[in-house]
């Protein structure tokens, strides 16, 4: 007698966004693994178009609320390409400390709020700050600062106003970014004994052979420009990107999954696939730091990715304290331009890894086409290829044992199912057959 | 600064729940951008329902329910009624729950060829033609404006409930904010289009501060003149192309902006014909 089982996750929790996960097991064999989303779909493609190309940054932001970043940096980049515009030094730097705002913010909400607790058997990050008060209030101060950094330059932390195609409404002035010195300065060094703490945790021996996928870019850990890079080798220009990675439909979600167009196979964006191929060009302290977490890189553990955010929370305040201090304002904040029909693409690594938006606009600057790829969606595959291979080594437990571990499994990819939708719930379905 | 009051018991804590719809999850983020106070709030009030922040999921009924985010599917259309049911006081929180949102842009649109744009197999798609408010549905108690909500508006109204009095969250315009904060007009002195004489109060008038006009997050303020200010700035030499996306966007659906932005577009559809 085999029984066959469905397990589900009706709703993940400590996730952004909604969505459930389906098994169906026939005996120990795993018949089908499905990381549905059920987010409901916004159509943000489709009434992008005829708007301003100027409102592109506001409306693409409204996508995800703890990215809205790098949607728009993302958007900008892509339209810039359309319009020819080539931002000042001035602009690229600050952008980059834009975006090291966020990378602080989205990584230690889910280090500490979403992912920790998963090591301690807690239901929340504030059940968690009942077991480590110091860790969890910590963590919570390096949120805030990387939400500070972007009031300071965006307006706000969630859907910042000042992020215009051509460069910024107003370039901040040198006294606001001064003010942030000392908390990022006590920040650094917070978030690099954050890091050690992540580090010692117990994670599963779950090693992958990952195709990892993240910008690479010759000067710098790459954020906002470079060629999409892989850990099996060679490297496509992003404007060749949708030849190499294509997008596709299945039932069972209301996010487009992605692979790679040659052979359809999965493969893994994220922070610890920028530390795998990027580490050299990491920040001093946060270089350093990497040699001394106890992992032997290229780290093919999806649980470690905890340790990668951490580090490059430690980058982020390297890089924001350099920027910050070398500042000066500028002018003009916003490089001019004219409209003219075109198309441009960009990607950038948002927090959970490479995002590319393509758009194409008229003479009068309407847009009229807008494809957006954000990482969650390019994640799907590999998510669901990784639980066939974890599932075998937690179904002994009952039902509610294994749902738990799998998502566990799933939150380590930080999904953003509110991003991909254009995520999670797991079922298992168990039936007794002779 | 006041005294933190002591937790009560968990037995009379209000029990709070958070629910979501279609939405980017930022107005409920908000909750955990409460950095310096998410622990003390965790404290006043039992978070019975929250899937962003605990895997702790607890059945209703709940005390207060805050829900993010439009209705845009069957599904949800129903759900909504079983959140209302489980509710004691429902709480929208954010433009797409109190108007819509950005996502509502789709009201004005062919619903079967914005499928067809965003998704190789349509037919794999449940959703509703529309994305309307939650008020549109079941009785709201009280709403949060902005995209996103201000977090320290949140934090009164949890405050509010929990000492059980009223939520204080003004109704004024932009308009008045940027005068108290001593910012130049940018409609005066640039001659930006700038929504802030009709915007809901709230952001703290931060697009003016960094030389834009307000684009409305906030949604409509209390008796807007939207007609008055639209035919200003179309004798000033805005054309209805910039003015009908400037009201049609993040609370395009809600009701006095809808109601000029469908006007201006009448009016430039009637003068087209002749």
């Amino acid at each position: 007698m085999s029984s066959s089982r469905t397990i589900k996750v009706e709703a993940l929790t400590r996730v952004e966004g909604e969505g459930g996960l389906y098994v169906r097991l026939e005996g120990n064999h795993i018949e089908d693994v499905k990381l549905s989303i059920y987010e409901p779909p916004r159509f943000f493609e489709a009434f992008l178009r005829g708007r301003p190309l100027e409102e592109v940054p506001d409306i693409t932001a409204r996508i995800c609320g703890i990215c809205p970043i790098a949607y728009q940096m993302s958007s900008v980049h892509a339209l810039e390409a359309a319009l020819g515009v080539t931002i000042s030094p001035e602009i690229r730097r600050l952008r980059r400390l834009l975006y090291c705002g966020e990378w602080i913010e989205s990584h230690a909400l889910h280090m500490h709020l979403l992912h920790a607790p998963d090591f301690f058997g807690v239901d929340s990050g504030i059940d968690l700050a009942e077991r480590f008060p110091e860790e969890v209030t910590r963590g919570l101060r390096l949120k805030k600062h990387g939400n500070e950094l972007l009031e300071v330059l965006g307006g706000r932390a969630i859907h910042p106003i000042n992020i215009a195609v051509g460069g910024f409404y107003k370039a901040p002035r040198k006294d606001d970014l001064l003010k942030l010195l000392p908390d990022f300065e006590w920040g650094l060094q917070a978030a690099i004994a954050t890091t050690r703490w992540v580090a010692t945790l117990d994670f599963p021996d779950f090693t992958r052979d990952y195709d990892m996928v993240a910008l690479q870019h010759p000067d710098e850990y790459a954020m906002n420009e470079g060629h999409v890079a892989s850990t099996r080798g060679g490297t496509v220009a992003v404007i060749d990107y949708e030849q190499a990675y294509e997008e596709f439909h299945v039932e069972h979600s209301t996010a487009l999954h992605s692979r790679r167009a040659e052979d359809h196979a999965s493969y893994h964006v994220g922070p610890l696939a920028r530390i795998n191929l990027n580490r050299e060009q990491l920040f001093p302290a946060a270089r350093k730091l990497a040699d001394e977490v106890g992992i032997d890189w290229p780290c093919r553990n999806p649980f470690q990715a905890i340790v990668a955010r951490g580090l490059e929370v430690v980058h982020a305040y390297e890089e924001a304290i350099s920027i910050i201090r070398d500042y000066k304002p500028f002018a003009p904040a916003r490089i001019p331009y004219d409209y003219q029909a075109s198309s441009g693409c960009a990607a950038t690594e948002a927090p959970r890894g490479l995002i590319y938006h393509r758009y194409e606009i008229d003479g009068a600057g309407r847009i009229t086409f807008a494809k957006i790829v954000p990482p969650t969606s390019q994640n799907q595959q590999q998510i669901e290829a990784d639980l066939r291979d974890w599932l075998p080594r937690v179904l002994n437990g009952d039902d509610d044992q294994t749902a738990m571990e799998c998502e566990r499994l799933v939150r380590c990819y930080d999904p953003c199912i509110s991003c991909s939708t254009h995520f999670l719930k797991l079922t298992v379905d168990r039936q007794e057959s002779t | 600064m006041s005294t933190p009051r002591q937790p009560r018991s968990p037995s009379v804590r209000p029990r709070l729940a958070v629910f979501k719809f279609a939405s980017c999850d930022g107005c409920q983020l908000s909750l955990l951008d409460c950095e310096d106070e998410l622990l003390a709030v965790a404290g006043a009030v039992d978070i019975a329902y929250f899937l962003e922040a605990t895997s702790r999921i607890e059945p209703g009924p709940y005390d207060v329910a805050l829900v993010e985010g439009s209705i845009t599917t069957p599904h949800d259309a129903d759900r909504i009624q079983e959140v209302r049911r489980q509710s004691k006081y429902l709480i929208t929180i954010g433009a797409c729950a109190t108007a819509g949102g950005i996502q509502s842009l789709k009201n004005w649109a062919d619903h079967e060829e914005f499928l067809q744009c965003v998704y190789a197999r349509p037919e794999f798609i449940s959703t509703l033609a529309t994305s309307t408010a939650i008020a549109d549905y079941v009785p709201v108690d009280f709403e949060l404006r902005g995209c996103p909500i201000n977090r320290h508006q949140l934090v009164e109204t949890i405050g509010a409930l929990v000492h059980r009095r009223r939520p204080r969250t003004p109704r004024h315009s932009v308009c008045l904010d940027c005068k108290r904060r001593g910012t130049v007009c940018v409609e005066v002195a640039q001659g930006i289009p700038c929504l802030g004489p009709i915007t809901h109060t709230g952001c703290g008038a931060i697009c003016p501060s960094y030389d834009r006009g307000c684009y409305g997050c906030f949604g409509p303020a209390a008796q807007p003149n939207c007609n008055a200010l639209t035919d200003h700035y179309a004798v000033t030499g805005s054309s209805h192309e910039q003015l009908v996306p400037l009201l049609r966007n993040f609370n395009a659906a809600a009701p006095e902006f809808q109601a000029a932005g469908d006007r201006l577009a009448s009016a430039s559809s009637t003068e087209g014909q002749t």
